[in-house]
């Protein structure tokens, strides 16, 4: 194919600061309309204008080709949505173009405009007009929509009777027998049970490999990196990367935690953004050393030490207090979890104020490549702080078997021995053995 | 399956869609909006079907609501305020005007709080915004059927037989269609960013009904006045109805003009301030 399905050119969107309030009446907005007039004409004078607001997306400049599976990454707020807001026409740019040759179909939430009154059969016309299918072709596919949400016995019962697993299904299977040229989807996946989200990611694969052109908003790397042949990333409304879909991977994780002022082995989380903090931001730092509590600055090696120091604060005397780490791959997928509930000798009593806690991983196992390292501080058994994204860890060859050889493919590595055994003899030989074994016996 | 995709994916060298910022103001693409016509369709089937769900008189209350307020009107204005009615029996004289009026004023309030009622459609899926409030005035017209079907019901109990000029209805009708379209354009819009809008309308339904002559005969008005009365597009549209269907009343004239140009003007500043409000309304509502 070859040809160019998008064409996005300078791409950019300025939201005026307070305008994502929910909504103004008017006298609240009447002061700001005359202020706003009276700032007007000072801009005017001075040259400055728009100071209250701030760019979503900026100088987003790239191209689809016909048949290309496009990831779009980044973090909350990075201008993902954003960007496939103009692209699917849902808001305008402010400025830019992008030039889409083909009919698009976005996905920006399965079930959009269903009618908890209306029947299945009335909601599948209803949604598939609105997600911009035609009549006839609705018609068409009606069977084969309600066979892949396996609804059929429900079909003529309203919507607001439905389970909301059988909800979800149908609306993401009407969304599924959309077929337009360039679709556009945000997270679709996170819906239904895991079954349900298998038969999801077969149908996306079974239409990428249709040849049609699809752009993909996921926050789960697993599936960028298998769907997906390139990527994209965004990092405050601009393009930060954009290539090959697993080096791009590589590049966001490593983007990810140096948001986090990490010097050498020492990580700062104190400013951390993407945390959830009830009690309120207690984590203060993570510091890791390796075997002789050297500072693991370059990595980690595979099979060596790895000590991991947490700061972090304790507003209120607590008795039990407790941390888990959880070290997770480059395409999200936790392969260990570390935590202090898991320790027979926990510390007792009371404390309050700064607290240093350590976990020692005595031999670091896991397959020589990148971590992230996700963090929580529960206290009194309820989550108090968490911080995904709080650091990364290397992880470097080594030979741990003491072979020579690298250790290659897997997850983590185990010690293993091998040794030769007798083989079991045939029936013959078993006899002749026991007869030598009887004659020398005696 | 997939050769059959293949071939649907033609190589084109004009872009489909351009997406841009908004160019200048006469840039209405109307054109644009019959691509959606079967949208348009859906969105008035679902606003009939799901209207009288779950009530239990069900679409009886489209009858009920012009007819108890008949009743009522018929009592006070008719027979203890001795209103005039241009020699028509009281009831019908009220009646006749409020189908029409019944029609605009649900029409309007529907139209105004549809965008807002439709925020998750329009966050998340592109279609001209226009089709919104269009197919709230148009879903109205079902129940202005039903109660046009009590209005000959009645007409054949009074013994009144509809004028000649009867075939002049439809324009009537034309004219109450683009009344609540133009106005409910206007007012939805300006409920995308103001929620203001809501609380006003019923104050606004209220003093508009009293300003068209629907309990009273225009001819109350002084003459001289009588023609600038027709600004109120909906005086118009219920001295149109009292003279088409009941023959009755006299010609209502020149104010019939007036209301046909008010309604013209409030349409094309309607359509020209919606596309203008069109590109933010997925930003603000």
């Amino acid at each position: 194919m070859g040809s160019i399905a998008i064409q996005a050119e300078g791409l950019g969107k300025r939201y005026r600061l307070g305008s994502s309030a929910p909504y103004k009446t008017l006298r609240e907005s009447l002061p700001g309309f005359f202020r706003g007039a009276a700032r007007k004409v000072r801009a005017l004078g001075s040259g400055r204008a728009h100071e209250e607001s701030f760019w979503a997306l900026r100088d987003v400049s790239f191209e689809v080709e016909h048949g290309d599976v496009v990831g779009v990454i980044g973090r909350n707020g990075a201008g993902k949505s954003t960007l496939l807001k103009i692209l699917s026409r849902i808001t305008l740019p402010t400025e830019g173009r992008a030039l889409i040759y083909g009919r698009v179909g976005s996905l920006l939430e399965v079930g959009t405009g269903f009618h908890p009154e209306l029947t299945g059969r009335e909601n599948i016309f209803l949604n598939g007009a609105i997600m911009g299918m035609r009549k006839a072709e609705i018609v068409s596919k009606f069977d084969e929509i309600v066979a892949f949400a396996e609804v059929d016995k429900f079909v003529d019962t309203p919507v607001k009777h439905y389970s909301s697993g059988m909800y979800v299904r149908l609306a993401f299977a009407i969304a599924a027998h959309l077929e337009p040229e360039i679709l556009i989807v945000d997270e679709v996946l996170a819906v239904g049970d895991l079954a349900f989200q298998q038969k999801c990611l077969g149908k996306m694969s079974e239409v990428s490999q249709e040849g049609r052109t699809i752009l993909f908003v996921s926050h789960n790397m697993a599936v960028v990196e298998k769907l997906c042949q390139r990527a994209i990333v965004l990092q405050n409304g601009r393009i930060d990367f954009q290539g090959d879909a697993e080096e791009a991977i590589h590049h966001y994780m490593n983007k990810m935690v140096d948001a986090n002022k990490a010097e050498g082995h020492t990580f700062d989380l104190s400013g951390a953004t993407d945390r959830r903090s009830h009690v309120g931001r207690l984590l203060k730092r993570l510091d890791l050393y390796g075997t002789d509590d050297v500072p693991v600055i370059e990595g980690v090696r595979l099979g060596s030490g790895l000590k991991l120091k947490v700061h972090f604060d304790l507003p209120k005397p607590a008795r039990s207090f407790d941390v888990g780490i959880g070290f997770e791959s480059m395409f999200g997928q936790r392969i260990f979890t570390a935590h202090s509930l898991f320790e027979p000798d926990r510390p007792s009593g009371e404390r309050v104020g700064p607290q240093v806690f350590v976990c020692e991983i005595p031999s670091f196992t896991l397959m020589p490549g990148l971590y992230t390292i996700k963090i929580w501080l529960d206290i009194n058994h309820a989550e108090a702080d968490l911080i995904n994204y709080a650091a990364r860890v290397n992880v470097l060859e080594s030979d741990y078997y003491g072979s020579g050889k690298a250790p290659w493919n897997g997850a983590f590595v185990l010690k293993h021995n091998w040794y030769v055994e007798q083989p079991p003899q045939l029936e013959g030989e078993v006899a002749r053995a026991a007869s030598i074994g009887a004659k020398s016996g005696t | 399956m997939s050769t059959k995709t293949l071939s649907q994916i033609q190589v084109r060298s004009e872009p489909t869609t351009v997406v841009q910022p908004r160019k200048g103001l006469w840039d209405l693409e109307l054109a644009h909006l019959w691509d959606y016509h079967e949208l348009l369709f859906f969105l008035v089937w679902r606003d009939v079907k799901v209207r009288y769900k779950q009530t239990a008189l069900g679409v009886a209350w489209a009858i009920l609501q012009p007819l108890m307020a008949t009743l009522i009107f018929s009592i006070f204005f008719g027979r203890l305020a001795k209103m005039p009615s241009d020699g028509i029996p009281y009831p019908v004289f009220a009646y006749v005007a409020l189908v029409p009026w019944q029609y605009f004023a649900n029409a309007l309030t529907e139209a105004s709080n549809s965008l807002v009622a439709s925020q998750n459609l329009i966050k998340k899926v592109y279609f001209p915004r226009l089709i919104i409030p269009l197919g709230s005035v148009i879903a109205g017209l079902v129940d202005f059927c039903f109660a046009f079907i009590v209005l000959i019901g009645m007409m054949f109990h009074y013994g009144i037989k509809p004028s000649g000029s009867i075939f002049l209805f439809p324009v009537f009708l034309l004219l109450a269609v683009g009344t609540a379209l133009a106005a409910g354009l206007w007012l939805s819009a300006l409920n995308v960013q103001f929620r203001d809008v809501k609380h006003t309308i019923p104050f606004l339904i209220q003093f508009w009904f009293f300003a068209t002559p629907i309990v009273y005969p225009s001819s109350i008005v002084p003459a001289k006045w009588r023609m600038w009365y027709g600004i109120n597009p909906m005086a118009g549209v219920v001295e149109g109805f009292r003279y088409t269907v009941l023959g009755k009343a006299g010609r209502p004239g020149p104010m019939i003009w007036v209301s046909a140009a008010a309604v013209i003007v409030m349409l094309i500043g309607g359509v020209f301030y919606f596309r203008k409000m069109e590109s933010t309304f997925a930003d603000v509502v």
